[in-house]
């Protein structure tokens, strides 16, 4: 059933040292919510716990993409948008753009945010296999002050994240040194807008004289979080791409996901799916090797 | 264990007109525009931001006004397909819908317009993936969406005659 807006409270301090300091007071008593993309469904639904919501939608300080030599840093606040918009991340992290492309329309990319994505923590997000394979850093904020923390053990479980109960996500840090990898990224969905996905993975690469030099790929939707396939990268690093070490890698990778049936796939088909997007990575960065 | 919340003061621009409103924050823009405002133009299909039929401008920016609270549209400036109907541009898109056959049951047509008008005046001259890519996020059960996308690349054409 619908939720009564008179049971909420919802402000909006205006600046990210107010919203800080409100969540240091009562530590887990207030919901952030930016864009709302996820808040405002569960809300609707009357499936929202929290009754007390702080607003982080435009607040300035979350909202820019600044770029040094060394790394691009996206305010979580930032937009599928303005992701999509920024001409360096377009350019030297194309996981990240196509994700922002996928995810919902163009109505909830105008409003879902980076870091509302990374703090709802759906193991379907799209944007986050991206985040994995560029071995993002996330900077956490609160009163206590800043911290910078890997991206890549963030997720402790379903839905369950290392942040703290008075912290926010304040940015996300992209070291920018993949411009000349290859990268592969593919959402596997009932269509790319708004549908859900039943497995989206994303894959980044290096070839050096007809071997593996770097490789990483991320799955999402076939676990309870965002996925990094470790096991497969092991083998695959320092080798020729081959049919055989193609089959060991798809065979591998199948053994570290962890799908269920759901309302949108089954455990089988999200299986067999992975191995074939892993082969297809693989001949796309063996490919990749021969042209360069 | 509920009790009730104050609320709040809303002072927003609708359709280039000041408005204010006594709303609780958590309220829907949806809600706010048809139920205080009398803008029913705005329709309400999924309600969870699927469908993109309350779709509507906040500052410029196509957003679904279901997934809006409505403090965050404090201070904001929203147009709506009632606000859409008194620019000069609007009656060449409006006559393209009905020419093409874009509108059959009329529930999504309010938040396609929007749609495809935030389309063209970002890129007046869309081909047909960017015109389907702008309107994936409306979903339309009548008309298998050729008749839509025709429209809006009619529009286009008229658009760069006039």
């Amino acid at each position: 059933m619908r939720s009564n807006p008179a049971d909420y409270e919802l402000v909006a301090p205006g600046s990210l040292q107010a919203v800080v300091s409100l969540l240091a007071e009562r530590p887990g008593e207030w919901l952030p919510i930016a864009g709302g993309t996820d808040v405002m469904v569960q809300y609707a639904a009357g499936n929202l716990p929290a009754r007390k919501l702080v607003s982080l939608w435009n607040l300035p300080e979350l909202r820019s993409i600044e770029t040094s030599e060394s790394e691009v840093r996206v305010g979580a606040g930032c937009t599928y948008t303005d992701l999509r918009e920024h001409l360096v991340v377009e350019r030297e992290f194309p996981l990240l753009a196509k994700a922002a492309r996928w995810t919902g329309g163009i109505a909830n990319q105008n409003r879902g945010t980076l870091g509302g994505n990374i703090a709802n923590a759906s193991p379907a997000a799209d944007s986050l296999p991206a985040l994995l394979v560029y071995e993002a850093e996330l900077v956490l904020v609160s009163a206590r002050g800043e911290r910078r923390v890997p991206y890549l053990d963030f997720h402790t479980g379903y839905r369950k994240t290392r942040l703290a109960s008075d912290e926010l996500i304040r940015a996300v840090c992209l070291a920018r040194r993949f411009a000349d990898y290859f990268s592969y990224a593919r959402k596997v969905g009932a269509r790319n807008a708004q549908a859900i996905s039943k497995i989206c993975i994303a894959g980044l690469g290096e070839m050096a004289g007809g071997r593996i030099e770097d490789v990483r790929i991320a799955v999402g939707s076939v676990a309870p979080t965002p996925l990094r396939l470790q096991q497969t990268e092991r083998i695959l690093q320092g080798k020729p791409v081959d049919a055989v070490l193609i089959l060991k890698a798809c065979e591998i990778a199948r053994g570290e996901i962890r799908p269920i049936d759901d309302i949108r796939s089954t455990a089988a088909y999200r299986s067999a799916v992975v191995g074939n997007l892993v082969a297809e990575f693989l001949h796309g960065l063996r490919d990749s090797g021969r042209s360069a | 264990m509920n009790t009730p919340r104050a609320r709040c003061e809303i002072s927003f621009t609708v359709n280039d007109e000041h408005r204010t409103v006594l709303a609780f924050p958590m309220e829907r823009l949806l809600d706010v525009l048809r139920e205080r405002l009398g803008l029913t133009g705005t329709k309400e299909g999924c309600g969870e931001g699927e469908c993109g039929s309350c779709a509507v401008l906040m500052n410029g920016a196509l957003v679904n006004s279901c997934l809006v609270p409505v403090l965050q549209a404090q201070e904001a400036k929203i147009v709506t397909i009632e606000g859409l109907g008194q620019q000069c541009r609007f009656p060449a898109l409006q006559q393209c819908f009905l020419e093409c056959g874009g509108a059959q049951c009329g529930i999504c047509t309010p938040g396609m317009i929007l749609a495809a008008w935030h389309l063209l005046n970002q890129n007046p001259q869309p081909d047909l993936e960017e015109i389907r890519e702008a309107l994936a996020g409306n979903l339309c059960r009548c008309t298998g969406y050729v008749q839509i996308w025709e429209a809006v690349a009619e529009a286009a054409v008229r658009g760069n005659r006039g």
